[in-house]
């Protein structure tokens, strides 16, 4: 019974990954406008030779404040466990 | 800890990998990189720091909780900067054209200034300072668990 379910979920998971792989859009289709945009604006707007830093930091900031706190929660979560493995270590 | 050898060449290594993460994280508006990849170059000279001479040794001089003030204040720089532009919008580069980081380059191919854009070189700053201490803080933490060593409280 749990290889038959197991079986199913590999099977089902690999038909997704590969429809996912396969329909995958050509690359720069749909085409948008944003890039040019960017291109052509952050010298002006954001004062910024690197467009990619202005976009980072500027344009799409809270993307980079979603990064820095994943960052800031696996530091904690690591530094948390590491600690209390220690002491669990300690007292036996 | 390794042989003199190693410790010796990481000892005249360090400096310059720790000058050559700071101009990553400093230029980061001016040239490809920024805080996110100089943290984590320097990070690797600290990486390579406690390989060199074990992490009991750099235990005696990179604290885990100065590490975490490093991280906090990195954080809190990054939100304060996205904060001080409220009185546009969130994350307003309310610093260009002041006289701090305030050029603005022309249009088109020019030779780069690093007294140019705004609240990003700020952000950068912040930003490296976090990734350094928390890469190095993680690393730190787990050579010093692995080596049966006491973390310090």
């Amino acid at each position: 019974m749990r290889q038959v379910v197991a079986w199913f979920v590999l099977i089902t998971l690999v038909a997704f990954l590969l429809a996912g792989a396969l329909l995958i859009h050509p690359f720069g289709y749909p085409p948008s406008d944003m890039d040019d945009y960017m291109i052509a604006n952050s010298q002006a707007e954001t004062a910024n030779n690197n467009v990619v830093a202005a976009v980072l930091f500027d344009y799409r900031g809270l993307d980079t404040l979603g990064e820095a706190t994943v960052l800031f929660t696996a530091v904690t979560g690591v530094l948390l466990l590491f600690r209390a493995l220690k002491k669990r270590e300690k007292k036996t | 800890m390794l042989s003199k050898i190693v410790r010796t060449i990481s000892n005249q290594l360090i400096l310059f990998i720790l000058v050559f993460g700071l101009y990553i994280i400093m230029h980061g508006h001016v040239t490809p990189g920024g805080g996110f990849q100089g943290g984590a170059v320097i990070a690797s000279g600290v990486v390579m720091m406690i390989v060199a001479f074990g992490s009991s040794e750099i235990k005696k001089s990179l604290r885990e909780r100065h590490l975490s003030v490093v991280e906090s204040s990195g954080a809190l720089i990054f939100i304060g900067m996205a904060f001080a532009g409220m009185g546009t919008i969130f994350f307003y580069n309310f610093l260009v054209g002041t006289p701090v980081f305030g050029g603005i380059p022309p249009t088109g191919p020019n030779p780069g200034n690093v007294w140019t854009g705004g609240v990003i070189p700020l952000m950068n700053l912040g930003v490296g300072l976090k990734v350094i201490a928390g890469l190095s803080a993680v690393v730190l933490a787990m050579a010093l668990f692995s080596s049966g060593e006491e973390i310090e409280e």
